[in-house]
């Protein structure tokens, strides 16, 4: 091929379309994949704004800032909704998914283009009705929903309907993009790439996605129920009606649980790459870790009455499922010693993704034990609704589900964008991170096991201590993510464009053989895989 | 589109209906699943006639609520039978409504020990129907019920010497609805107080 034509044809790969047609209509994983990113960056800012709101209100008892119970109850609950579905999962299902598995597998785009383009558009509608249910201060629930509270009765106002139908659309949305990547990696991987030579980020996204199709119709099938009660006059969990409240707790934790390992599976996939990268060495144990995530996500549909100790299950069932709870802390252990052994005798680079995956492998140990703390069926009927779960929680999703946000954020924006990140301030904002999320909610495993109550805006003047470090913490969080901020300024206005692969040889898969940032139509012709 | 790639998608959509058509049929299953296996102390109903008496002997505690939408006095009429494993007994409950109209209620029912659902069986119950009561009215609610002897041979049951049968009255939805008697919303609503020791 003569210089001339390969120019043409790398002319031709880089033609974009206008602004409009570019951002609106995109059919292109990588634009799709951005959009995704950008939305995911809003949603965490508008949900961490609540979560500083909440923080103040508890800096110190008798705080009025927030001015009632109701409207406290709101914000809990579009705190919830916005950190789950419109920043965690948009970040690393639609937003790293999006722009890394087709290029991970040697696939030209999704097999979907225009049903991708669908699924990220579905999800600010869902954002303005949750801000909507926000601001009318209607949806008082939590993010559990749970009938009663949730019936006509109690929650009269439209604002929870808007809730409701908020995350039918953001459930339309993550079911369309499962479909996408399920049959993008079944369909589109380049020759010679089989599943088990498949990188750990894509086995993440495909089992997430295989997750997603079971979980969200069972929720959409209670939230179905749950509007026709409020709305329709059926009884599905009115016991006037011959319903069964609990029917509903049921339904709920068979999407909520797995919908824990939807934030995570992502994460795990793409901490195993960073580990790999900046220890120089091939993840440890490569099928074991590929496997532990399939047992993580089978295992997770059948434990999900450890959610539900109190709700008067009899105590052979809590037997199963504190059992089978305890179970799933075999293929996490597989894969925390796996990453650990990676690191055993690597060459380790302490840069900024790296320090955010180890972090991200001690906070998701800690809340790992609290974990498996809480799957004791007799310790949970003590610390059930207390601030005990809410450090357990936090400590899994918004920390180690955020860290690894953060850890592929830093990875891949040099790929991306093709400006690399201020090193120095990239560091800063891992530590403002690290010591606020850590000041924020380690204080609140001491506040539950004293017993105070989670979703209440305030507290006995026995609990002031530790609730005023947690709310420094959180402020520290706040700052912390300014720097972030700073961080993208600083990406997005250096001069410096960096070259194809530039974490060297220990960055091994496919999106380090094309250029930073990647052409808009990659792949004209297949990679082979050997 | 690749022919591939619409198989694919079509078959995960049917999943996706299929996954949303189990989660409403979990609603009749869930009640089958309880009806069948007693579970949460859901007592066995049907007309199975009693095995007859045997020497051992069980005591059976009557408990009654009422749902505070639902204006009427409930209570049992007797507070225990002793009755022998196998045999059959009548039991009585009475309600007196203190509403000045006419109100429709219907009684929900489980038994305790949980595990004890699955040999409690009820032959008669007024909690089978709605009941309405005149404004003012009393009335004597019976119930039959026998319990089985297989009770003493499951080593899960074979400890419990006394089962409680409980009943809670509500309000049927469709009355309330007539009466505008539907439930207020609770005290959870309105501004934070907070109580100056």
């Amino acid at each position: 091929m003569s210089a001339t034509t390969q120019d043409h044809a790398h002319d031709h790969h880089d033609h974009k379309p206008g602004f409009f047609v570019r951002w609106l209509c995109s059919t292109n994983h990588k634009d799709i994949g951005t959009l995704y990113l950008t939305f995911a960056i809003i949603g965490g800012v508008v949900g961490g704004i609540l979560s500083e709101i909440m923080r103040a209100q508890l800096n110190v008892p008798g705080n009025t800032i927030v001015t009632s119970g109701q409207e406290w109850n709101t914000i809990v609950t579009s705190h919830g909704l916005l950190m789950i579905f419109f920043s965690v999962m948009p970040a690393t299902f639609g937003g790293f998914g999006n722009w890394f598995v087709p290029l991970m597998i040697g696939a030209p785009d999704m097999a979907f283009p225009r049903l991708n383009n669908i699924s990220f558009w579905l999800l600010p509608p869902a954002f303005l009705l949750i801000i909507t249910g926000l601001f009318l201060g209607e949806s008082g629930t939590g993010w559990t929903l749970y009938p009663p509270l949730a019936n006509i009765t109690y929650e009269p106002g439209i604002g929870m309907d808007c809730t409701l139908f908020a995350l039918h659309l953001a459930g339309i949305s993550s079911l369309l993009g499962a479909i996408n990547f399920i049959t993008t990696i079944f369909n589109m991987r380049a020759p010679g790439m089989t599943l088990h030579k498949m990188p750990l980020f894509v086995w993440g996204e495909l089992i997430t996605a295989f997750l997603l199709l079971l979980a969200i119709p069972v929720l959409a099938g209670a939230i179905t129920m749950l509007i026709c009660d409020r709305n329709f006059g059926t009884a599905f969990f009115d016991p006037a009606g011959g319903g069964d409240p609990v029917l509903f707790q049921h339904l709920f934790w068979f999407f909520g649980h797995p919908e824990v390992y939807i934030m995570i599976v992502p994460g795990f996939g793409i901490v195993s790459h960073v580990i790999s990268t900046f220890s120089r060495k091939p993840i440890f144990g490569y099928l074991g870790m590929a496997y532990a995530m399939v047992a993580i996500g089978v295992i997770g549909f059948v434990v999900w009455a450890h959610h539900m100790f109190v709700s008067g299950i009899d105590v052979d069932t809590r037997a199963y499922f504190m059992a089978a709870t305890m179970v799933i802390a075999v293929p996490t252990g597989i894969k925390i010693f796996s990453w650990i052994a990676t690191m055993w005798g690597g060459s380790i680079e302490l840069k900024t993704p790296m320090l955010f995956a180890i972090g991200f492998i001690f906070l998701f140990t800690v809340g790992g034990v609290t974990g498996i703390v809480l799957a004791n069926a007799g310790i949970d009927q003590i610390v059930h609704n207390t601030y005990y779960v809410v450090a357990h929680f936090h400590y899994v999703l918004s920390l180690a589900a955020v860290f690894t946000i953060f850890a592929g954020f830093y990875y891949w924006i040099g790929k991306m964008s093709g400006h690399q990140y201020p090193e120095f301030w990239g560091k800063v904002h891992f530590w403002l991170t690290f010591i606020g999320a850590n000041l924020t909610f380690f204080p609140q495993h001491f506040l539950g096991l004293s017993g105070m109550p989670r979703r209440y805006p305030d507290y006995p003047d026995a609990f002031t201590g530790w609730n005023f470090v947690s709310s420094l913490g959180a402020y520290l969080g706040g700052i912390a993510l300014l720097v972030f901020f700073y961080v993208l300024y600083r990406t997005f206005t250096s001069k410096e464009h960096v070259a194809d692969n530039y974490w060297g040889e220990g960055a091994t898969t496919l999106e380090w053989t094309v250029s930073s940032p990647p052409p808009f139509h990659t792949y004209a012709e297949l990679p082979r895989i050997r | 589109m690749r022919a591939s790639n619409r198989t694919i998608g079509i078959a995960l959509v049917s999943f996706i209906a299929g996954m949303v058509g189990l989660s409403f049929a979990s609603v009749p299953l869930y009640r089958l699943f309880c009806a069948v296996t007693g579970y949460a102390g859901t007592p066995q109903i049907g007309q199975a006639a009693p095995p007859g008496a045997t020497r051992q002997v069980i005591t059976v505690r009557f408990n009654a609520n009422t749902n505070p939408n639902l204006p009427w006095d409930f209570r049992p009429v007797q507070e225990e039978i002793r009755l022998p494993l196998g045999d059959e007994r009548l039991a009585f409950y009475t309600a007196r409504n203190e509403a000045g109209t006419p109100v429709t209620g219907i009684a929900l029912y489980n038994v305790t020990p949980d595990t004890a659902g699955k040999y409690f069986h009820k032959t008669a119950c007024f909690c089978f129907n709605q009941q309405t009561l005149a404004a003012g009215q009393q009335m004597q609610f019976p119930l039959s019920f026998w319990v089985d002897p297989e009770i003493a041979k499951d080593p899960n049951t074979a400890d419990i010497h006394t089962i409680t049968l409980s009943y809670t009255f509500f309000r049927t939805l469709e009355d309330a609805a007539k009466s505008g008697a539907l439930a207020e919303a609770g005290p959870h609503v309105g501004p934070l107080t907070r109580q100056t020791p």
